[in-house]
């Protein structure tokens, strides 16, 4: 009783908040609004503070802490421009529905609306990009509020949630409780699936003459691979992934057919295109997925459809089969009912269906022109497979780049992979690093960008040196903004408008200045070496400055407004 | 096609901004939308009149619900329902047009709550048609001012929209 009628301030019962959470790390950057709380934080060691050098790389260093544990990322900013340099973070979280907890500081209750020093209506210029968020207005509220941004930031479908919280209220006094269950009338997500639906997709599954599986995010977010993998193995039929899902299921696995998409392989594509029963699981049938939505659905198939989000069934494409539920779940139901059922398949129909996908396979689409001169950077990232025996975790940042990194290693576990899908945020590659190697302090992680990218978010190689991160930059350097460059080739009649980086810095000086390791590569037969060279540097953070071939391009490609089957292949050009 | 949906929310601040950036951020059609609060003071009831095809109204039910304030949507074109909507018109009342406004009043079964020199302002309740055809009945020159309420919705019978 004693204990709990202490009167503490509204920054110390924030801070006993996090403990309660278990937080482990958060990222921030201090400011005005937020003194009070940082000094509560200067005052307890149950969490660690990561001081970025912009608040936007703390969004993404919590949010990747967030995609590669399953954890919620914390990030603490403070009020005006602490929150609006957040918001590039928080939406590119929002997009690919990543767990997060934002605590931003506000001007003082009284001075709110009157154009005060660094004051911004911040919960309105977040409410489009974020889960949900709030405004504490009393001292009393802040610890049922942050019970239930920490529960509807990692329930249903995960998303960021912001609470702002003026400065006087986190000066106030009051009792510290916190409440051990949360219970919202309003929000009540599904998680079980519904049984007489999973039967009716199984028997369209087992049924089918050409089975087609499709995974997205949602496998990797809802910590489902282990059951999909299961489902996979003994129905023994065909799977592809998104960006977002790769790693969901092994890519090693002969029955994994590759990425789909924009810059998918022919042979997911071409699968995509033809099957005639689809399950799609946790995927959500993006633009950059499905291509051109007409041409898709030209071609009659059956689609059965999971996902915890009622609003992304039917949203781009009508499902035939429904099942709104926590994938991990539902296909555990399925795996069950087929424990239980076993289920005859089309196997005759099923074994030619594999032969097709074989012969779409013998196109090669990952072939590429090799060159003893210049250095391809499709063979920087095939190295970089090989020689972190393909077990690193992988941020990318947003371009060519990324697109090869989704390519060409191919990932066997989940939340190996991390990247900004969604939103395609530049600058996120270097602080997603940060996030991750905190997260695995002895993982291997390997930050694959370009010289684009990097100086979006290059300040956070301070952050690197303060906190030893031993991270390695994988820049493949064209001189160019690739992806934007191979769009002017293709569509705007070789028009390199504003696309030619010039006046590039000394990226091994520059690296050095910062208390890092540099190396610029610019041969073909350096790769190997510089590469073990650098994983070798085990303590240090070592940034590889490969020069790369300028006019290469990422293939296949289906051109805006084409259909799946409509690629276009390297040996095409 | 037209539909009036009917939501329960939190009564709490920003709640309204909620449902209209949504209808913004998604390109959805809003004809009218209002809101109160409810007899449970916690809770606000609010109609949005609405278009678009089948498949956009179930988004735009299945996004209202995903709003995490947002208690209960119910489509009142799912069934049997009653609309009225209020307003209120002030119209010249000179010369001849003073008895032909108590007259179309009359007719339309409105009333005249305010009496000027120059001017009747008359209240008239139902639904958004009838009081289109009480506008398009009037001299337009007689139309001084008009304010419309937007259109409030109730299900028939036992159709109820609670917690």
């Amino acid at each position: 009783m004693e204990q709990s009628s202490k009167q503490l301030t509204g920054a110390e019962i924030l801070i006993r908040c996090l403990h309660e959470e278990n937080v482990e790390y958060i990222f921030g950057y201090p400011g005005g609004a937020v003194l009070h709380i940082y000094d509560a934080i200067f005052h307890q060691d149950k969490f660690k503070h990561i001081l970025v050098r912009h608040e936007q790389a703390a969004l993404h260093a919590a949010d990747a802490y967030s995609r590669s544990t399953g954890k919620v990322g914390v990030a603490l900013v403070t009020s005006g421009p602490g929150a609006t340099n957040a918001v590039t973070g928080i939406a590119t979280a929002y997009m690919d529905s990543i767990p997060m907890v934002i605590i931003s500081g506000q001007v003082p209750t009284y001075a709110i609306g009157e154009d005060a020093f660094q004051e911004c209506d911040t919960v309105g210029i977040t409410r489009p990009c974020v889960k949900h968020n709030f405004l504490v207005k009393d001292v009393k509220d802040i610890a049922a509020t942050m019970k239930k941004a920490f529960y509807v930031a990692n329930s249903g479908r995960p998303g960021p949630v912001l609470v702002d919280i003026p400065k006087d209220i986190t000066a106030h006094l009051c009792a510290f409780e916190y409440p051990k269950t949360v219970q919202l009338r309003s929000y009540n997500p599904v998680t079980k699936g519904h049984l007489g639906q999973i039967k009716k997709a199984l028997k369209l599954l087992t049924e089918a003459k050409r089975p087609m599986v499709y995974s997205g995010g949602g496998v990797v977010l809802g910590d489902a691979a282990e059951h999909l993998i299961k489902l996979i193995q003994t129905l023994g039929i065909p799977i592809t992934s998104t960006l977002m899902g790769l790693g969901g299921f092994p890519a090693s696995d002969p029955k994994f057919l590759g990425m789909l998409g924009m810059h998918g392989t022919y042979e997911a594509n071409m699968a995509m295109q033809d099957c005639d029963v689809l399950l799609a699981v946790g995927a959500r049938f993006d633009d950059r997925v499905i291509g051109n939505t007409a041409h898709f659905l030209s071609n009659p198939r059956t689609i059965i459809h999971i996902d915890i989000d009622p609003s992304s069934i039917s949203k781009r494409v009508k499902i035939d089969v429904p099942i709104v539920g926590d994938v991990k779940s539902v296909l555990a139901d399925m795996n069950e009912l087929i424990a239980a059922e076993k289920p005859k398949q089309n196997t005759a129909e099923l074994a030619s269906w594999f032969k097709q996908i074989e012969a779409w396979r013998g196109r090669k689409c990952m072939n590429y022109a090799q060159s003893t001169e210049l250095i391809k950077p499709q063979y920087v990232i095939q190295k970089l497979h090989e020689v972190t025996n393909g077990e690193a975790f992988v941020t990318s940042d947003v371009g060519q780049h990324q697109m090869w990194a989704a390519q060409y290693y191919p990932f066997d576990k989940p939340r190996r992979w991390i990247n900004s899908g969604g939103l395609g945020t530049m600058g996120v590659g270097l602080p997603y690093a940060m996030g991750v190697q905190l997260a695995h302090p002895d993982a291997q992680v390997a930050c694959v960008t370009g010289e684009g990218s990097i100086q979006m978010n290059i300040q956070e190689l301070s952050t690197c040196k303060q906190y030893n991160l031993p991270i390695k930059v994988i820049m493949l350097n064209n001189r160019y903004l690739g992806m934007v460059r191979q769009w002017q080739e293709f569509f705007y009649e070789n028009r390199y408008s504003e696309s030619y980086m010039d006046s590039l810095p000394d990226f091994v000086k520059l690296a050095e200045a910062y208390g890092h390791v540099g190396m610029q590569i610019t041969q073909p037969g350096d790769v190997e070496g510089a590469l073990k060279e650098a994983f070798a540097m085990k303590s240090r953070f070592v940034f590889l400055d490969f020069i790369t071939d300028q006019k290469e391009n990422v293939f296949p490609m289906i051109q805006n407004g084409k259909g799946l089957s409509e690629m276009i292949l390297a040996e095409e050009l | 096609m037209r539909h009036i949906i009917s939501l329960l929310m939190e009564n709490e601040a920003g709640a309204l901004s909620r449902v209209a950036g949504l209808f913004s951020a998604r390109g959805y059609n809003i004809e009218s939308l209002t809101v109160a609060a409810t007899e449970d003071p916690t809770l606000s009831r609010m109609t949005i009149v609405t278009s678009g095809s089948a498949e956009v109204i179930e988004q735009i039910i299945k996004q209202l619900n995903k709003l995490i304030d947002v208690v209960k949507v119910l489509d009142l074109n799912d069934g049997k329902f009653i609309e009225r909507e209020l307003m209120l018109v002030k119209v010249k009342a000179t010369g001849a047009f003073r008895e032909e406004m108590k007259r179309m009043c009359d007719i339309f079964r409105g009333r005249i709550i305010d009496v000027a020199d120059g001017s009747f302002t008359i209240e008239l309740t139902g639904s958004g048609t009838k009081l289109d055809a009480f506008i398009e009945s009037l001299d337009k020159a007689a139309i001084l001012e008009t304010v419309r309420t937007g259109a409030s919705g109730i299900g028939r019978g036992d159709r109820v929209l609670k917690v």
